[in-house]
């Protein structure tokens, strides 16, 4: 992690730690401290800090959102932060500005598809778009007449159906009925569906890779504290070894997601960032199956309960899987064009990376 | 919250990547001689004592060792991508793995001058096969049970007990073997062993062979009779053999071959499901990939710590057990996802010859160099459980 990325992570620690800290926010009897925490976020340039300067962002590198993204992950947050990082890197890629507040990104789901015309009228369906009903905008990746435009368009001129994820984050269907995008311009010659699909699976990676951090964290303190049979049952080899695979399940995270990441902030787009980006998402998803459930194992019944903490992360966890492309959408992509390169290339693409 | 495992993002450097091309020429060189032959299961396995030659006069073998001992003093990330290159082909490379990657390094450290001289160009040359006697009859995970006895005598010791589960003794110039010098006390049950650098050809040393499920004969016996060892081949500490040995583990734990010794298989299910796989084999093939992938983005991510100094001893653990999980698993998921292939496939028979090969020998890969136990057992210890 260079210095600049290491700060920027910090300072998102640091908001974070202060804001949202996960037991305080869990005994919370409603969503206020969420505004607070935006607005800190917003204040020190995390929220847009993908978007250049002269089109309204903080103008840090991709690296550096990356690493807001997997803090972000670290404490389950539920405010918009990764999808208006996202929708403002794509407004950006074709020199749209960025509004100021929480905005959302469309289409998130492979089967979705939204056309735009001329005039710049949105038209079609989106499913499961998170934070559908809070973001203030949201930034669409349409088919136009003449190719991909990005559009940017206010969530109160939508129609959003009611919805949420397992963990009871806003996650709606949008139906654009004729609504006029608030500005829009043409994608740049290769972001189409598929790049957009990519970073999508890539920042959700990165913030699931965050999340089983913690849930490693909380998992291997519970397991020092809870007395059992006299001691506490971190001594018991059955404990230690779930554990261990917990660890390494972590571990597999961490590095697809950081591996992943890294390439993008690398410029590099091409079969190679496929295989990271697709490779991440299948991985991390896997991971996230496996990882919660051996967090659940470990604390028992408690962990089973609104009153702990452990919740916040794996019913997250679970949900994350599903968006920007689930892990078997991803592996039926990636099998396809391994294959199609045949066996001889499936080497040197891995060593590639 | 502060991570405990980390992964710092190295990505192999342009002199690897140069070097990468001249070991794909070489193997491409050897494929069309014969020597390396892609449709033999059994390749990675084989012993060639005139393959391993020329992979020694390229200056691929020791290479990150100090040139008056025949190295290279070249990285260790750019050993990783031999290693990795090697494996992938297939190649023969039995005879001078283990010195290579663990043998000479422990001789590097603690042998004396003269036999470095005498010993380690040989292992850079391909000459000199290496075995490692550790397991015993009853000790095996727990090392600490070796009973096999060196007894002080004049200029040397004596040897007397027996080896077994000994890959290679069977055509080893060497073993480094470890044998009781002294009991245990009661406050350190690790104390009383010593390593030692033993001439395979030394009278009294007898290998029996112990024939595996695969069929081949890869294991032996060892039964040493009052074989003689001479003092300088004593390697460190007499009695503190257990305080040597744990910083090279990590290189030992974390390198490519800990998830790519089923490969082929992997590459031959790529034929078998064709250019353009019905959904089921798509989706079973992009996860292994995926899994392929990340297991390595963790391997050379541990190459890179080591390489800058760090000592990533957790994230190397990490990576055998689930590296070596995932590579005994592989080729049972391949007979999975080829179950609806076309008998017709062109390459039906390679992908059938080779999955039985993977299949049995599977099982040990999570019993070599450490079970998955022993392994877990040390990631528990990494995470502050024990």
């Amino acid at each position: 992690m260079s210095e600049t990325s290491a700060i920027v992570a910090e300072t998102a620690a640091r908001i974070f730690e202060d804001l949202a800290d996960p037991q305080t926010v869990n005994q919370a009897k409603d969503e206020a401290w969420q505004g607070p925490l935006w607005a800190s976020l917003e204040e020190s340039g995390l929220t847009l800090a993908w978007v250049p300067d002269t089109l309204g962002g903080a103008g840090a590198s991709l690296a550096d959102g990356f690493e807001v993204v997997k803090v972000a992950g670290r404490f389950a947050a539920t405010v918009p932060l990764a999808e208006t990082l996202i929708a403002g890197w794509l407004l950006s890629e074709a020199g749209l500005n960025s509004p100021a507040g929480p905005m959302t990104v469309a289409p998130s789901r492979w089967s979705d598809q939204l056309k735009i015309d001329a005039a710049g009228t949105l038209s079609g369906k989106a499913r499961n778009v998170p934070f559908g009903k809070s973001a203030g905008h949201v930034a669409v990746l349409a088919d136009g007449p003449s190719g991909p435009v990005v559009a940017l368009v206010k969530l109160a001129d939508i129609r959003a159906g009611e919805g949420s994820n397992l963990a009871g984050d806003s996650s709606v269907e949008l139906s654009f009925d004729k609504v006029k995008a608030v500005a829009h311009a043409s994608a740049p010659a290769g972001l189409d569906r598929h790049r957009l699909m990519l970073l999508g699976a890539t920042v959700r990676a990165n913030q699931m890779a965050g999340a089983l951090e913690t849930v490693l964290s909380i998992t291997t303190r519970y397991s020092g504290e809870r007395i059992a049979f006299e001691k506490p049952i971190s001594k018991f080899q059955a404990v230690q070894h779930n554990l261990a695979r917990l660890a390494g399940e972590t571990a597999a995270a961490v590095a697809a997601a950081g591996s992943a990441a890294d390439t993008f902030a690398n410029g590099i787009t091409d079969d190679r960032f496929f295989l990271e980006a697709a490779g991440a998402k299948i991985r991390v998803s896997e991971a996230a199956t496996e990882g919660a459930s051996i967090g659940h194992q470990v604390h028992g019944a408690i962990g089973f309960t609104k009153e702990h903490i452990l919740h916040r992360f794996t019913l997250r966890l679970w949900s994350w899987r599903d968006d920007f492309g689930n892990e078997s959408d991803w592996a039926v992509r990636l099998g396809r064009m391994v294959a199609s390169k045949g066996a001889d290339e499936l080497w040197p693409l891995v060593a590639s990376r | 919250m502060t991570a405990a495992i980390q992964f710092d993002q190295l990505r192999l450097p342009p002199e690897c990547e140069k070097l990468r091309e001249e070991v794909r020429a070489f193997i491409a060189e050897e494929t069309d001689a014969g020597h390396i032959k892609p449709t033999g299961a059994t390749g990675g396995d084989s012993f060639s004592r005139e393959f391993s030659r020329k992979v020694g006069a390229k200056g691929w073998l020791g290479m990150t060792w100090p040139k008056q001992y025949g190295g290279q003093e070249r990285t260790f990330l750019e050993r990783y991508v031999v290693t990795e290159e090697l494996r992938v082909a297939n190649a023969p490379t039995r005879l001078h793995f283990v010195a290579d990657r663990q043998s000479g390094p422990i001789l590097l450290k603690y042998a004396p001058e003269h036999v470095k001289m005498k010993v380690l160009p040989a292992i850079c040359r391909g000459e000199c096969c290496f075995a490692i006697g550790m397991s015993e009859p009853n000790s095996g995970s727990d090392l600490f049970a070796a009973r096999t006895k060196a007894t002080k005598t004049d200029g040397g010791w004596l040897i007397n007990g027996t080896k077994i589960w000994t890959s290679n003794a069977h055509q080893a110039d060497y073993m480094i073997g470890l044998f009781r010098t002294s009991q245990p006390t009661k406050e350190n049950r690790r104390h009383g062993l010593t390593q030692f650098l033993v001439d395979m050809k030394t009278k009294g040393i007898t290998c029996n062979p112990v024939y595996q499920i695969t069929g081949h004969h890869d294991f032996n016996e060892v039964v040493f009779e009052n074989a003689f060892v001479p003092d300088d081949h004593v390697l460190g500490e007499i009695d503190g053999a257990w305080k040597q040995a744990t910083s090279e583990l990590a290189y030992e734990r974390s390198g490519p071959e800990r998830f790519l010794e089923t490969y082929y298989v992997l590459e031959e299910l790529v034929r078998v499901l064709g250019p353009d796989p019905d959904v089921r084999g798509a989706e079973g093939l992009g996860r292994l990939v995926a899994q392929l992938h990340t297991l390595r983005r963790m391997s050379v991510s541990v190459a890179g710590m080591l390489h800058a100094g760090k000592e990533p001893v957790l994230e190397a653990a990490i990576v055998k057990d689930v590296g070596t999980i995932w590579e005994q698993r592989l080729p049972h998921r391949a007979r999975e996802l080829a179950a609806f292939s076309e008998p017709e496939a062109t390459n039906q028979v390679p992908f059938e010859k080779k999955l039985a090969y993977a299949t049995t020998i599977a099982p040990k890969l999570t019993i070599q160099g450490g079970t998955t136990e022993v392994l877990r057992g040390i990631i528990a210890r990494g995470l502050g459980l024990r």
